[in-house]
């Protein structure tokens, strides 16, 4: 017996609206960038079960590619997150408003 | 179309060479000048020389081939090609580019040589030299062109040449001024010509000369023919100095004497006569195109020499009677006496060349002073320019049998023989004034006592700068005798393929004109003898008693001063207007205008950009909340 899909995809929209709960509410980029992943992880739950629905492998497929894409992603913004603490001494994202018009 | 060398003939092969060389020790000139020094001047003139050579040696060649291989023409390369209209760089050497390319070379020649002692201690003798033998080239290019476009480019190239050796002085601003106003004057003309050439373009399609002038008369209307004519006409009118864009030629005269003599008589200013000519069948399938080009030369031959009468400036003097001689050659372009004008400009090479290279002996002896006023009695001082000047004095008055004497003679007499009366009688009146303006000259400054110590200390100028004034000289007396001792001479059976024949009337016979003329000529030198040279005349309060007339005629009848007063100053006014009032009122302002707004907006704009990166990521949510909103309502 099956799994129904409700579960996932409840289950699925349910660590998103964490996953961007914690992107809009947090300050620390390091929980940001985490809730991020949260939010991609869930995508990906979401994409899995359907391809599953479906039985065709292309949901399965584009999940690997968003995982690749997201480890790379980690690195360049923990390296980033790193360099802004050095140079800073904080990784609270109110404060870097370098940018400010 | 591209033209084909059908022939095979050494001479027809070398045509290339002739502006060739004159171009190369141009550029010879311009880059190592300053180096060679004195050698500078021998290399032009030897490489002019040389040119001369080649051009008699291609020349005769023409002549001796058969008639079915003239005239040589020469593809060089295709220049142009637009879909079906092209342009190539096309020589083409017939019976009349021949005369025009050995007068250039021959003259030029004579000029180079005389310059070598004439600049001597120049700090820029190169560059002079580069300049004269850049002009020779633009010159032999403008006749020996075989299509309107690269005529132009010659044309031009000569008028550019005529800008840098007028202001060859540029230190004193009056010399700048006179080469700036000669370029733009004539650029009056050359904006109308190449609207001609447009024109022509549009018409025929091509603007070779052989399709051009072989379908003149029969492939346009009358006023499309006129209309042509008459913008080739403009540019010649600017080129040759006619009225009424003659006011640059006397101030010309600020450049360097050699310059004068070259490109301001004997050959640029020649280069309106020879368009014409070479244009003759457009013309003609017009005909009112030639009477314009016959009244303005009247007017211009007469206006000229009335101005000529009243100068103090010997070399201002010569300016003025060549813009008359000038006027004679158009009388007799407009009679359809092509070889006629030919003649005369070839005459006129010499005899004018002659005089302007004299005078710049004269100013040579006596520190530069040009003031006829100052002069007197300098044949004792300088025997050779003296006497040299004279007999160029003698050609212009129109004296058998010198060369200046057949010219005007068979232009008055086809006048005549056309039943031309009122041309012929006020062409007799130009030709009196003309004797008139050169006797006073010549009584001036080389007969009477001295009027100035410079004029008693005067001295005779180096062999280089007298041997050309003699061979000259000679020219002037030769010309005549040897091309042209009747209107159907040697240069116009000559000419004859091109021109076509003489034209033919009835009339007063042939020696009863040439008495009348020779009468008026001697009967002028003597009043001008008279008057100036025999001291029993008080020339200074005859030349009072005229009052006003010596003045408006020495300011060329304020000419200068009217054009001044209608363009100039309304000119400069709008310029100042366009500048101080339209560009930093109107342009800038609008310029202001529009990046001040934008300064505006951004600082409004950049409101948003807080920094704060959670509310760019709310801004992401609400933007994609947003889109998934609208997705669902279209579902």
């Amino acid at each position: 017996m099956r799994t129904p899909i409700a579960y996932f995809v409840v289950l699925s929209g349910v660590l998103f609206t964490l996953g961007t709960l914690g992107v809009l509410l947090r300050k620390n980029a390091l929980l940001i960038f985490m809730s991020v992943e949260l939010q991609l992880n869930a995508v990906n739950l979401a994409l899995v079960a359907f391809s599953r629905m479906h039985l065709a492998l292309d949901g399965q497929v584009l999940a690997f590619f968003s995982m690749v894409v997201a480890a790379a992603e980690v690195v360049v913004g923990l390296a980033i997150i790193v360099a802004v603490y050095r140079r800073r001494g904080t990784v609270d994202v109110d404060q870097a408003r370098g940018l400010a018009g | 179309m591209i033209a084909t060398s059908y022939t095979n003939s050494l001479g027809s092969m070398l045509v290339w060479l002739i502006p060739t060389l004159p171009l190369a020790a141009a550029v010879v000139n311009l880059f190592l000048g300053r180096r060679l020094g004195r050698w500078a001047g021998w290399i032009a003139a030897s490489t002019v020389g040389l040119t001369f050579a080649l051009s008699a040696y291609v020349v005769q060649d023409l002549l001796s081939a058969p008639e079915e291989l003239q005239p040589y023409t020469q593809h060089l390369f295709d220049w142009i090609s637009v879909g079906n209209f092209s342009v190539g760089a096309d020589l083409r050497l017939d019976v009349l580019s021949a005369t025009m390319i050995l007068v250039i070379t021959g003259v030029g020649l004579l000029i180079h040589i005389y310059a070598i002692g004439y600049m001597e201690g120049d700090p820029r003798y190169g560059r002079f030299f580069a300049y004269l033998n850049l002009f020779v080239f633009f010159m032999l290019l403008l006749v020996l062109a075989d299509n309107y476009l690269l005529l132009y480019v010659g044309w031009e190239g000569v008028g550019l040449c005529s800008y840098l050796l007028i202001g060859f002085w540029f230190e004193k601003t009056e010399n700048a001024t006179a080469a700036k106003k000669a370029f733009v004057t004539t650029r009056i003309g050359d904006t109308l010509m190449l609207i001609g050439l447009a024109l022509i373009v549009s018409k025929f399609g091509t603007l070779d000369f052989d399709a051009v002038l072989g379908n003149a008369g029969d492939t346009i209307a009358k006023g499309t023919a006129t209309a042509i004519s008459l913008l080739l006409f403009a540019g010649a009118i600017g080129k040759s100095a006619q009225v009424p864009l003659h006011v640059w030629l006397p101030d010309a005269m600020a450049g360097p004497t050699p310059v004068s003599a070259l490109i301001h008589a004997a050959t640029m200013v020649t280069a309106g006569v020879y368009l014409v000519v070479r244009s003759a069948p457009l013309f003609e399938a017009s005909g009112v195109a030639l009477t314009v080009v016959l009244i303005v030369g009247l007017v211009t031959a007469l206006f000229a020499a009335t101005c000529a009468l009243a100068q103090d400036d010997i070399k201002r003097v010569l300016a003025y009677s060549t813009i008359s001689q000038l006027g004679f050659m158009f009388m007799a372009v407009g009679m359809r006496f092509y070889t006629g004008a030919m003649f005369m400009l070839v005459a006129h090479a010499f005899y004018k060349a002659l005089m302007f290279l004299g005078a710049g002996s004269v100013m040579h002896g006596m520190h530069e002073e040009t003031d006829l006023q100052r002069m007197g009695g300098l044949i004792r001082r300088m025997p050779i320019t003296g006497w040299t000047f004279v007999i160029g004095a003698l050609a212009l008055a129109g004296i058998w049998p010198l060369a200046g004497f057949f010219a005007k003679d068979q232009i008055l007499e086809i006048a005549n023989h056309t039943g031309r009366t009122w041309i012929y009688v006020l062409g007799t009146l130009g030709a009196l004034l003309s004797a008139l303006y050169i006797g006073r000259l010549v009584f001036l400054a080389f007969f009477g006592a001295p009027r100035s110590d410079e004029a008693r200390h005067a001295h005779e100028s180096p062999l280089v700068m007298t041997v050309p004034l003699v061979i000259l000289a000679a020219g002037a007396v030769l010309a005549g005798l040897l091309l042209s001792t009747s209107a159907e001479g040697t240069l116009a059976r000559f000419l004859e393929p091109v021109t076509g024949p003489v034209p033919h009337g009835e009339g007063l016979s042939t020696l009863a004109l040439s008495v009348i003329a020779t009468a008026i000529a001697l009967g002028a030198l003597a009043v001008a003898s008279w008057v100036y040279a025999s001291g029993r005349v008080d020339r200074v309060r005859f030349r009072e008693r005229l009052q006003p007339l010596p003045r408006a005629a020495a300011s060329g009848w304020y000419v200068d001063r009217a054009y001044s007063t209608l363009f100039v100053k309304p000119g400069i006014a709008a310029a100042r207007f366009s500048a101080d009032v339209f560009d930093s009122k109107g342009v800038d302002g609008l310029v202001n205008g529009v990046g001040g707004g934008v300064r505006r907006l951004a600082a409004a704009g950049r409101r948003i950009q807080t920094g704060f990166v959670r509310s760019y990521a709310l801004g992401f949510f609400m933007g994609a909340v947003g889109v998934l909103v609208w997705l669902g309502t279209r579902l």
